[in-house]
């Protein structure tokens, strides 16, 4: 690792501890009150979810669309380990996170020979099999779903968003994580240079759905009762969205875009019944307003001079942003 | 007898499953897209012939007609609005913008007319019709001829009219289509709105069987036939056919002899082993990368 990394890393950390403290404060006076403390959690929880997704479809190049699915293994180990083990919390995250990660690692294997719009298909299939199958077996209690204690509380989910991020963000800065990106830019071009690809394809799609099932844990926990329909296809496309807006391969995208795709959704909330109508508008405006990323949008947005030429390009981008 | 019984039932479900994933299938091989709006347009369609019938009162053919026919006109304006603009942008921005397109339409009839389930007008008689101790009912015969029968249509169109060897020359190439004087645009949009148009039928079809329509109805419909569609290979109209049936009727066996819940699963899981063991579906051709 070199100087301006450390130097980047060791100020972005300052930086997070400062936004912590800040947002510890107002929790603890009340200044942000329940309803918005229990949002700000779902977006950080979506953070770990969309960076960990970015890892598989942003660096490595592989639409997947079963990240819910993932997710889903995750809430369910961890919360059958608290309710029949009854080891500690962290445990059960981690164990969860593993068991997740292993299933990735399994589906990884025969999936990732496929490609595009392939891929993302069999990922859905996945997600729906492990969906149903959590459905049909009795220690998920079913559709009725499990009742957990709660346990994650917002240092929790914080530090667990801080970690996933440091360790993605160090995997991509890495040999390895050059490797990654190269598979994604030419598969067959990085399989002639001596890159294991399949190797890095699996390993790499079992980082992802490792940190999905760590984001399931602490969802579980949080929500305090999980059921598989919360894990559908529907879910899966929420996170790829967020990566999406936030522009692929983009760490700092990815975060932002969660929380703003966790909070926009509330500020509709207003349009009740308009609301996943406006959302769907968004989504379409923004698709086609915007090939570039959202960090991009706003880097314009605030050197509005310097960039006025360049306005009249991003125009319609910027109001696919803002809705 | 009752196996057999179990198998005409899966191949009228298959038959409707058909439908749609031929609407998949000519849109996949021209647009080289999944559309998935395209569950949602079933449930337009549904929904369309409901309103005129229902709602409007009119007689069933007129129904029918204005539910094909407006399904068609969507499919176009959704590809003229929506798709068209990312027609050269990544996979993954087509994706979204389809996937925004299909909440759009769902939320839409969501507003308008709520999320209860409704009941879809009787157009047939739920008959029965016995033929060597087997019974059929209308529904499912009727589902049968259609998906047969527009099957063959299209397969006459595709193979022996002018447009028919444009949406060939599109799919096989684009760029060159176009140098030999091929209106792509043109091309594209009619493929959306013949895609649409039996997407309508496989609506109509739905709310004959199971008598209740729902906006969410779209959805698990879509995904399905769009396995078939990858089943039988997808740009191939036979192909979709039999994937088609075969999904119907691995769903019918499922339901009547492991269990109900399981056959989404099933359904999947033919999708993975097909999806590993032959990449390139049933009819497909194999396509080697260029280095």
């Amino acid at each position: 690792m070199n100087k301006s990394v450390k130097k980047q890393l060791i100020t972005s950390f300052l930086f997070s501890m400062i936004v912590y403290a800040i947002l510890y404060y107002a929790m603890a006076t009340k200044m942000i009150n329940n309803y918005w403390t229990g949002i700000l959690i779902t977006a950080i929880i979506n953070v770990i979810l969309a960076s960990s997704l970015n890892l598989a479809s942003g660096f490595l190049g592989q639409l997947t669309l079963g990240h819910a699915g993932f997710m889903s293994i995750g809430a369910y180990v961890c919360s059958l380990c608290t309710l029949y083990l009854g080891t500690p919390f962290i445990l059960n995250l981690i164990l969860g996170s593993i068991v997740a990660g292993c299933v990735g690692f399994l589906i990884g294997i025969p999936t990732l020979r496929l490609k595009g719009d392939y891929l993302c298909i069999i990922t859905l299939a996945f997600n729906e099999i492990i969906r149903v199958v959590l459905l049909n077996i009795d220690i998920t209690n079913g559709a009725r779903g499990l009742l957990v204690p709660k346990e994650t509380s917002f240092t929790a989910v914080f530090f667990s968003a801080l970690i996933t991020i440091y360790v993605i963000y160090c995997i991509v800065k890495s040999r390895q994580g050059r490797a990654i990106v190269s598979i994604r830019e030419d598969e067959i071009a990085s399989e002639l240079a001596g890159i294991p690809v399949s190797y890095f394809k699996t390993i790499t799609f079992a980082i992802s759905a490792f940190f999905a099932g760590l984001a399931g844990g602490l969802y579980a926990h949080y929500i305090t009762i999980i059921t598989p329909s919360v894990f559908d296809y529907n879910k899966s496309v929420e996170i790829l969205v967020m990566v999406v807006i936030g522009g692929l391969g983009s760490i700092k995208g990815a975060i932002i875009a969660a929380i703003v795709m966790t909070v926009l959704p509330e500020y509709l909330r207003a349009f009740s019944e308009y609301r996943m109508l406006l959302y769907a508008i968004v989504l379409i405006v923004a698709m086609i307003a915007k090939e570039k990323n959202l960090v991009q949008t706003i880097k314009i947005k605030l050197n509005l001079d310097k960039y006025k030429s360049k306005l009249g390009i991003f125009k319609s981008k910027k109001e696919g942003v803002d809705e | 007898m009752d196996f057999i019984a179990q198998v005409i039932n899966g191949l009228s479900t298959g038959g409707m499953y058909a439908l749609v994933a031929i609407g998949y299938t000519m849109v996949y091989g021209i647009a080289k897209m999944i559309n998935f709006a395209h569950g949602e347009i079933i449930m337009v369609g549904a929904y369309f012939a409901y309103f005129v019938s229902s709602r409007l009162g009119l007689p069933a053919p007129i129904a029918v007609v204005f539910s094909i026919v407006g399904c068609a006109v969507l499919g176009m304006t959704i590809e003229k609005v929506a798709y068209k603009p990312l027609r050269n942008s990544g996979s993954l921005a087509v994706l979204i913008t389809a996937i925004g397109v299909s909440y759009l339409l769902q939320n839409v009839f969501l507003i308008i007319f709520g999320s209860a389930s409704i009941s879809f007008p009787r157009f047939l008689e739920s008959g029965q019709f016995e033929f060597l101790s087997l019974k059929i009912s209308y529904i499912s015969l009727l589902s049968l001829i259609l998906t047969f029968g527009c099957t063959a249509l299209l397969m006459l169109f595709v193979n022996k009219t002018r447009i028919g060897k444009a949406m060939r020359a599109v799919s096989e190439d684009k760029g060159a289509a176009q140098l030999m004087g091929i209106n792509v645009d043109n091309t594209i949009s009619i493929t959306f709105a013949i895609g649409s148009g039996l997407g309508a039928i496989a609506g109509i079809i739905y709310g004959l069987s199971y008598s209740l329509i729902n906006p969410y109805l779209g959805t698990m419909l879509g995904i399905k036939a769009f396995i078939a569609a990858v089943l039988g290979g997808i740009g191939n109209i036979k192909g979709a056919m039999v994937g088609g049936l075969i999904i119907g009727i691995a769903e019918a066996l499922t339901i009547a002899y492991v269990s109900s819940t399981f056959s989404d699963a099933v359904v999947f899981g033919i999708l993975i082993f097909i999806l590993l063991v032959k990449p390139a579906g049933l009819f497909g051709k194999n396509v080697r990368d260029k280095v």
